[in-house]
């Protein structure tokens, strides 16, 4: 095959000691900045292109690519410790990864998020080698229908997260929803609920969201409850590394995750969160312990961490064929080819097949590094939970400020960080879970997105959804994803012929 | 207010800079510009803001430019910051508010800042700030995927005349540069602005995803940034929004960096409409003269050494300089025109 030969000229190019070190660099980097919440790769990219003026343009891709995996799998580090994630992918893997933290399962959360990211981010590399032409020529037949049709199949999660009080949990999610509408209406350019403040025109960014509510939050609530429970440290209990019993719950949730993060990741408008939320409702679905899931279920943290860097891999696909950019880093290595006056698209694999081979070699190399450099320091970063409480989460509140203000360097979003955080503690209060406003905060306004522009093309006429056939399919496996547990229920109900107490909400 | 905000870049830099500092070429002294009365005006630093966030349009021509003023020694400390929000709004009232007087401080602007401050209302408007000079223009293309039954601009327009809202147009934010160009396209057409099938998409490729899948009719964008898809056949250019005299799309028809046509201007096929997405520089409100003078001379050095131009031929960025009260006259024009079509458009109150 074709590939094989391309793919091995890049290895030679990606192999080479030089190479070899920016490749280092850039997932040092990478690690670093998906760690440190409000700083993503996106920025840092952006950051180092005119310094990186001078070198090779192999090298400073092979960096670049560097980052960008590191991100990923940064991410998750500060999601599952302290429950602060640094950038909108890695919200899902806060909401069971921070509870095993908690649990004493902190390493091993870390640790399935590393190998479920590696695994990942391998067979989607490998996906990126041999299938992009292919899925980039699915990904166009995708319209706004469509994706308002996969939004819609990705908000049947919400059932996964709603928690014991159906009334509560749709509270959460309107809670969300409404924030989502704040700033500029993206199809019409009018300001929504933004009290003339100039600073909330772009709206409220969902990591603010997710931080204010989750981190800042849970902050206030523990200093609240600080003279009511003795100050324990958590303990990390049994092996620090995975136990068979993990491994054996992790594998299925990473090849699961991997197979709806890269075909998701590599659509046009397909993004890293959306395939994180279905592979976290898939996973609670399929386990065998869903009772564990909001308790830390080692799946919850496996599937979602796979999904994100699986659509990494894939977001490459259309950068690469079409020089269609389809996240924010991935917009800034779009500049970066420019810059050095490379053109992404259907023509740069013939232009410059060095550079796309090399850039792709160098991916699986850095899923290598990123591996050997990520399973260690499970075992180091783990022992930031033994810090005690009041110092941990000075610490956490520090953190949080510094990242929301190094997004923007507005200290509006300070005070819409500390208010969310007041609205997370009086949700934690009065017993109201966060998750589903945080979901609601990002689809939100992507689902009225699509459905806005999709009608609009359609000139009003409704049908647009039914009528278009990928986007009537994903919609029937919409609504089989909601009804058919509770059609399998009350028809198992029914063969068991034992009284069920009706109850509002499924598993 | 900032410092928090360069600590952190600084850090993130200092990583990498030791490591390529052994590739980085000394500055090339240049010629001193003699307009400035100001002895020693660069000794201290000048302070550029880009007023969005980092890796977009402002932020890459702030950056080129402070590296081009200190490779090429025309002024040796430049410090470029972001100030993002509201496509320029929020950078610009910091400018006007915090900044008065200051002859060190510049913000990069353009087109799209003018349509920001008309459709979000700002309180703070460019009149409060002073004008400097314009620095670059990109013009824009209107694209139709290969398949389209459009093979002209005269189809598609006569299509748009028959039906306005059967023709829909991709293209970036709502009332952003690709809207403000359908506006005054229908309007030379004759069309009622209001009834135009405007799609706007965020950023990214979303707007060139819709046009190769043919979920749009039509597309329209910066010329620089689908060359490679019109190149390779998969868009059709039907025209780019440049004036007919020159048909090179400049005009100030500069020879340097000019490629051959990607397609006709609108206007030499009868669509009396030229746009050009410009960026350009404004300082604090209050400054004196001789500070605006040293500013001018400034960019006059930058926008004429050989180093700017090849930055400009990389990115395919257009010479657009007009300095100081040319600037400010052009400024008030395009308020005019941009708040117009904006009004027409149902955007602005």
């Amino acid at each position: 095959m074709q590939a094989f030969a391309d793919l091995a000229r890049g290895f030679e190019v990606a192999l080479t000691p030089e190479n070899l070190g920016w490749a280092l660099i850039g997932v040092l980097l990478g690690t670093a900045v998906g760690v440190l919440p409000g700083i993503g790769p996106a920025l840092t990219v952006a950051l180092l292109l005119p310094v990186t003026y001078k070198l090779a343009p192999i090298s400073a891709f092979i960096m670049f690519a560097g980052i960008y995996y590191g991100g990923m799998y940064g991410g998750s580090t500060t999601s599952i410790l302290l429950n602060t994630p640094g950038e909108s992918a890695s919200i899902v893997t806060a909401i069971e990864g921070n509870q095993m933290a908690r649990r004493g399962r902190g390493a091993a959360a870390l640790a399935t998020a590393a190998i479920g990211s590696f695994v990942a981010g391998t067979v989607g590399t490998i996906g990126l080698t041999f299938l992009a032409p292919f899925m980039v020529q699915i990904g166009l037949k995708f319209g706004p229908a469509e994706y308002f049709a996969l939004v819609v199949l990705a908000f049947t999660t919400i059932t996964a997260l709603l928690g014991s009080s159906l009334a509560r949990g749709l509270l959460s999610l309107f809670l969300g929803l409404a924030l989502g509408l704040v700033g500029i209406d993206t199809l019409s350019g009018q300001s929504r609920f933004t009290f003339g403040i100039p600073q909330l025109l772009d709206g409220i960014d969902v990591v603010t969201v997710a931080v204010g509510l989750f981190a800042v939050g849970e902050t206030f609530w523990v200093a609240s409850r600080m003279r009511h429970d003795p100050d324990q440290i958590i303990p990390v209990k049994g092996t620090v590394w995975m136990t068979r019993q993990e491994w054996a719950r992790s594998w299925k949730p990473w090849l699961r995750g991997t197979a709806i993060g890269f075909p998701i990741g590599s659509l046009p408008a397909g993004g890293a969160e959306i395939p994180t939320f279905l592979s976290y409702a898939l996973e609670k679905r399929l386990s065998k312990h869903p009772e564990e899931f909001g308790k830390g279920a080692i799946e919850g943290v496996a599937g979602p961490e796979a999904a994100n860097n699986a659509s990494a891999a894939g977001v490459l696909a259309p950068l690469l064929t079409l020089g269609l950019p389809t996240s924010a880093t991935a917009a800034i290595l779009l500049a970066a080819f420019q810059r050095y006056g490379l053109n992404p698209g259907p023509t740069l694999f013939q232009q410059d097949p060095e550079l796309v081979w090399g850039l792709i070699a160098s991916l699986y190399i850095g899923n290598v590094m990123l591996l050997v450099l990520n399973l260690p320091l499970a075992g180091v970063w783990v022992r930031l939970l033994a810090i005690p409480r009041p110092l941990l989460y000075a610490a956490i509140l520090v953190f949080a400020g510094l990242g929301t203000y190094g997004m923007s360097g507005s200290a509006v979003d300070l005070v819409v960080l500390y208010a969310l955080g007041a609205l997370g503690f009086a949700m934690r209060r009065f017993d109201i879970p966060v998750a589903p406003a945080v979901v609601g905060v990002i689809l939100g306004p992507v689902a009225e997105d699509h459905f806005r522009r999709a009608l609009q093309i359609a000139q009003g006429n409704y049908a647009t959804f039914v009528t278009r056939p990928i986007s009537a399919a994903i919609l029937v496996l919409a609504a089989l994803a909601l009804i058919a547990p509770v059609a399998i229920r009350w028809w198992q109900s029914r063969r068991t012929l034992t009284p069920v107490p009706p109850s509002p909400v499924e598993p | 207010m900032r410092s928090p905000r360069r600590l952190i870049l600084f850090l993130t830099a200092s990583l990498i800079i030791p490591a390529l500092a052994a590739i980085a070429a000394p500055p090339a002294p240049a010629a001193a510009q003699a307009e400035c009365a100001v002895d020693g005006f660069t000794d201290s630093p000048i302070e550029i803001m880009a007023p969005a966030a980092p890796g977009g349009g402002w932020d890459t021509t702030a950056r080129e430019m402070q590296r081009v003023l200190q490779e090429e020694g025309i002024a040796p400390t430049v410090e470029v910051y972001n100030v993002e929000g509201a496509g320029g709004t929020v950078g610009i009232a910091q400018l006007v508010n915090d900044e008065a007087g200051n002859d060190h401080q510049l913000m990069m602007m353009g087109l799209v800042m003018i349509g920001a401050i008309a459709t979000n209302a700002s309180p703070v408007t460019l009149e409060q700030t002073t004008p400097i000079s314009s620095l670059t223009a990109e013009f824009e293309v209107i694209v139709v995927p290969a398949a389209s039954e459009y093979q002209t601009l005269d189809d598609l327009i006569a299509a748009f005349q028959a039906d306005p809202t059967a023709i829909s147009w991709g293209g970036g934010s709502a009332g952003g540069t690709d809207h403000i160009l359908v506006g005054l396209i229908a309007q030379a057409a004759g069309v009622d602005p209001t009834q135009i099938n405007y799609v706007p998409f965020s950023g990214g490729g979303e707007a060139l995803a819709a046009i190769l899948g043919g979920q749009v009719s039509a597309g329209v964008s910066g010329v620089g940034e689908w060359l490679d898809q019109i190149a390779s056949g998969e868009l059709r250019a039907l025209a780019v929004s440049g004036v007919a005299e020159t048909g090179d799309a400049t005009p100030e028809a500069s020879a340097d960096g000019a490629a051959a046509p990607i397609a006709p201007t609108l206007q030499e096929q009868g669509i009396d409409v030229e746009l050009a997405n410009w960026r350009g520089l404004v300082a604090p409100p209050d400054i004196s003269d001789e500070g605006r003078q040293c500013l001018i001379a400034l960019v006059e050095t930058l926008v004429a050494s050989d180093a700017w131009i090849e930055t400009r031929a990389t990115y395919g960025w257009q010479d657009f300089a007009r300095f100081g009260d040319d600037y400010g006259t052009f400024l008030g024009e395009e308020r005019d025109r941009v708040t117009g079509i904006l009004t027409e458009l149902g955007l602005v109150a």
